[in-house]
This record gives structure tokens, sequence and C-alpha cells, in this order.
């Protein structure tokens, strides 16, 4: 039965499990006495390849994706003439991006606006450096791993800005003052969700993080199903996607940061979207989900397998979100940082420290804690959004107080306008008689 | 004595960049390229704390300079009328440049005239941890002082945009 289970082989060649290949490599240089700096810098080179060209991938099937999802969600079809159930539908919109003409306003801030595009994409793909793929599968393993995530997310949204600034045009600029406030308001509840996952947790590696899930058999979302709420809604935020895509809100501001771009540079801005959200996907997989553990089955299957798996799974929670909420108005959504999660996000704060506090000293085997947690955890989270609701929310009233209808209102007239010396729109008559 | 070619290649890189667009702040003539040019002269500073084996504190100078302070300072210099917003010729350069050169002289001395213990080669453990310990152990006192004046700072803020005539109601 073991060996039936283990269905990896320790070839190099057996693409299931990959770090195979690459110590395969790596032992070859060691064999011809290549020089120490050469396996460094081709494992960098053999890493960086696997995660860009997942990346790269991953952003042309996710159009698909998501436009198929989204189109079943609201009762359409979504892509499907181009090839079999429209799986070349991203193709021919990579393609028809690529021929459409580059146009620049002239009153552009030339520099700015070229390097924008490039400046949002970068931090996304070098978030994925830091994850793990697989045991003793991350590309760097930082120590401080968390805070790399966060300040690689922070550094999207000053791109942006610098998208929206250089276009100079007044909607564009709508959009990145959105990004900057919403950046403020979201970055502090995204950090302290994650901060109480790294108090539990006891590191910052994100390894580490895994590791310590696999070793109680115990995701973190089961323990801090909070944090994982907040930090879900705030990433979706930071993503602009559509429950918080006010930087780009079509039917406000145009497009916001991306109303002047087009042909490839606004390609790489719609790639960049879908690479982010493939991050956080992956960012949310690595901290709450496990990352490439999954009880047994990373015994019989690769780890990446299973990381990819559940970076789709968040993935399709993001799709989800997107298909059925409609969009906030940016003061609701600023306001919803300030006073629902920030606040809940500090009290979820104390409370888990309070825990790990008592599961040091009091030494309880993890068995019976970590259920205990949890269940108190659920309960209170539960019971702290009824509470919120309760006291920040909207008041339930079965006569508005507010007036509903423009006849209602009480209108002050206006001043009567002098009649114009050119009455009789010489323009529509023109027209009507050519 | 230093040996690896790549970190010292690796300091020089980052060294010129940082210092380059630090210059660069004070002559471009845009306040928001200034502002651009601050977040890679703080991104360059962070690559010279990665090249020293410090971690932690690159990426804090990553997020909290590059991510949070440069947020700030577009946010004050959108909230400039237009007609201040660039870098424009001022009475005081000629003393700001003096300044300056003074407090350069002041930090090359000091670099020369102090005797560095040079760390020894070799791995270096994780330094968040350390630095956390030295945090709440010995330096407590600090810490807690400086936490006290933020928190001030924050509630002064609050105090002076607080209108008169302002509804209570948060």
């Amino acid at each position: 039965m073991p060996a039936l289970l283990t269905l990896i082989t320790h070839n190099w060649y057996d693409i299931r499990d990959l770090s195979n290949l690459s110590g395969k490599i790596e032992q070859l240089i060691r064999d011809a006495n290549g020089p120490g700096w050469l396996v460094f810098v081709v494992s960098a080179l053999l890493g960086a390849a696997g995660i860009v060209s997942f990346i790269g991938v991953a952003a042309i099937i996710n159009i698909w994706i998501e436009r198929r999802v989204v189109g079943r969600m609201q009762s359409r079809l979504g892509p499907n003439r181009a090839g079999p159930f429209g799986l070349l539908q991203p193709v021919a919109d990579a393609m028809k991006l690529m021929q459409k003409e580059v146009l620049q306003p002239k009153v552009a801030d030339g520099l700015v606006f070229s390097l924008a595009p490039i400046a949002f994409t970068v931090p996304g793909i070098l978030v994925m450096a830091v994850l793990p793929w697989g045991r003793n599968m991350a590309l760097a393993n930082v120590d401080a791993g968390v805070i790399f995530i966060l300040a690689l997310t922070s550094l999207g949204a000053l791109a942006v800005f610098a998208g929206g600034y250089g276009s100079n045009n007044k909607y564009a600029l709508f959009g990145a003052m959105r990004v900057i406030a919403m950046l403020v308001t979201y970055e502090i509840p995204s950090v302290l969700a994650l901060l109480g996952l790294v108090l539990f947790s006891g590191t910052m590696n994100l390894s580490g993080i895994v590791l310590f899930q696999a070793k109680y058999w115990t995701p973190l979302l089961l323990v801090q199903p909070l944090p994982f709420i907040i930090y879900f809604i705030s990433s979706s935020a930071e993503l602009n996607r559509t429950p918080a895509d006010l930087a780009e809100a079509e039917s406000e501001i145009a497009g916001g940061y991306h109303v002047e771009y087009s042909g490839m540079k606004f390609g790489l801005f719609y790639a960049a979207e879908l690479i982010n959200a493939v991050s956080v996907s992956a960012i949310i997989a690595t901290v709450f989900l496990g990352g490439w553990w999954f009880y047994k089955l990373d015994e019989v299957v690769p780890g990446w397998m299973i990381f990819i798996g559940k970076i789709y799974a968040v993935y399709f929670l993001f799709v989800w979100t997107r298909g059925t909420l409609p969009r906030f108005r940016i003061d609701q959504l600023l306001a919803f940082a300030w006073k629902w999660m920030t606040p809940m996000a500090f009290l979820n704060l104390v409370l888990v420290a309070a825990e790990v506090l008592i599961w040091n000293e009091t030494g309880v085997s993890a068995g019976l804690v970590l259920p205990l947690y949890a269940v108190i955890n659920t309960a209170f989270a539960g019971a702290l959004i009824v509470a919120w609701v309760k006291v920040m929310g909207p008041k339930f009233s079965r006569f508005p107080e507010r007036l509903r209808y423009y006849s209602q209102i009480d209108v002050p007239s206006l001043p009567a306008v002098a009649p114009r010396m050119d009455e009789g729109a010489p323009g529509l008559t023109e027209g009507r008689s050519a | 004595m230093i040996t690896d070619t790549g970190i010292v290649v690796a300091f020089y890189v980052i060294g010129i960049t940082t210092v380059a667009s630090a210059l660069m702040v004070a002559a471009v003539r845009d306040l928001i390229h200034a502002v651009l040019f601050l977040v890679l002269s703080f991104v360059g500073v962070a690559g010279i704390y990665v090249v020293l084996s410090a971690d932690f504190v690159a990426v804090a100078q990553i997020l909290i300079y590059a991510g949070a302070i440069s947020v700030l300072l577009v946010f004050a210099v959108m909230l400039t009328p237009a007609g201040d917003r660039r870098n424009s010729e001022t009475a005081f350069r000629a003393p700001a440049a003096v300044l300056a050169g003074l407090v350069l002289a002041v930090t090359v001395f000091v670099i020369y005239d102090t005797n560095w213990r040079i760390a020894s080669h070799g791995q270096f453990g994780a330094t968040a941890a350390s630095l956390g310990r030295a945090f709440f152990k010995p330096y407590i006192v600090p810490f807690e002082v400086a936490s006290v004046l933020l928190v001030a700072a924050m509630v002064g803020a609050i105090a002076l945009t607080q209108e008169e005539g302002e509804d209570g109601a948060a």
C-alpha cells in the first residue's frame, strides 16, 4: 500500500516533483567542480522561470475563467466563440491588444506614464518568490516573508497613482487619488489581520507558517476566521476588484487611472490586475489554508499541485464576490475600513495575544487547545460582527426619514434667464436641411 | 576584509542609485517627480540593508517609507495648490546648500573618525526576533516614549483638524 501511495519517483524527469530536476542540475554543477555562485544563479533562474511561466499561463487562463464564471453567475454565456468553450478568447484578446496603437496624450508626463504599468506588474510577480510551493520549494526563503508581502502590495498603489498622475487627465487623477485613499485605509486592517497569524504561528517566515499548520493538522482559517474575512475584504479593496473597484469604476470615472492607456500598456495593467489577484490568492492559500500541505495528500501528490488547487479555490471566491456584489461608494468603502475592520482587527489581535500567552504559559496539548480556540474565535468573530451591525449599522425603519421622491423635495425656483440672442438652435435646423 | 565581489558590486550599484536619486529629489522641478525619486532612494536604502543582511529592517523600510511615507507625501503634494507644486526657486537656496554641505562634512568626518567594529563573516540569525527582544527588554523605555509621542501627535492632528461648530458625530 505505501508503494502504491507514493506515486512520486525520485527521477529527475518526474515533473510531479520539480525539485528533483533542480537538484539534479545543482548536483551536475557540483560534480563538475563548477564555481559556487553558479549553483545559486542556476537555481535562482530555474525558480524564476518556473514562477514567471506559471504567472504567464495563469494570466491567460484566468481571463477565460473569470469571464466564464462571472457569465455563469450573471446568467450569461461568457466568451464561447473562439475555440472550444471559448478557450481561445484570451489569445484573441491579447493579439488584439498587441496590434492596437499605443497612444500617449501630448500633455502626459512621458516617463511616469510609461513606467507605471511596469511598476504595477513587478510587485505582484515578486510576491510569488517568497511563497513556498512545496516542502523546501521556496525561491527565496525570507525570514520576514509576511512583511515582505505587505511591503510589496503597498507598492502597487503608488504605481497606479503614477499612472493616473502621469496621464494628466482628471478622471485618471480621480482614480489615482481613490487608490491612494484606499491603500491608506485598507493597509491597516490587512497588516493587523496578518499580524494575528504571525503571533499565533510564532514566525514571519511563510514556510514556517505552512509548517506550523502541517504540524498541528489545522489550517489557520479554522482557528482564526475573523482575520480571514478582514484580509479577504481588504485585499479585494487593494486589488481594485469589483465590490471595491472605485479606482477604475467605468460607469463613474470612465476607467479611472487607465483611461488614457491603450494597446499593450493597457494590456499590462489588465494582466497585472489578474497577476495581483493570483498573488493575493496565493498569499491567502499559504497563510490561511496551509499552502502545499493538505493532511496526508501531500505525501501522494506533489505540493505545488495542491498549492495551485488552493490558489484557484481562493481565486474562485474573488470571482464570486466580483460576480455578485455591486460597487461601493468611496465614502462607504473608507468608512467600512475605519469604523468596522480596523477596530475588529485590533480586538482580534488582543484576543489572539491572550490565547497565545495562555497556550505558552499553561502548556496544554495542541489537540485540546486548537479546537477550543477555533470555537472561541469563531464565536468571537460572529458576536463581534453582530454587535458591530447593531451599533454601527444603518437603522431599520419602516418609514424612511429621508425624502425619497424628487417631487417631495422643496427645490428653490431658479432665477429667470434672459432669452439668448441666437435662439432657435441654428445648428439643428441646418442639420435638418442637409 | 570583504571578499565577495558580488556584494561589493551590489553595494556600489545600489549606493550610486540611492545617492543619485536623492540628488534628483532636490534637482527636479516637478514635486511629484521629486516624490517618485524619493521613493527610489528609499528602495535603494532598503537594498543597502539587504546587502548588510538586515532583512527585516530592509523590508520594514520598504513597507514604511516606500509604501506609507511616500503616500503621505503624495497626499501633501496633491493637496497643495497647483501653483506651488513645482520645486521653485527660493531665497533659502544658498543657505540650504551650505547647511547640507556642513551635514555631509560632519557625517564624513564621523565615518572616518569612528573605530568601526567589523562584523565577522558568516550566517546571520533571524533579525526580527532579536529586534523584538531588544525593543521589549533593554530599550523598553525609548520604545514606549516613541509610542506615546506618536499617539500624542495623532491626537494633536485630529484636534487641530476638528473645526469649531462641527457636530460631534464620528
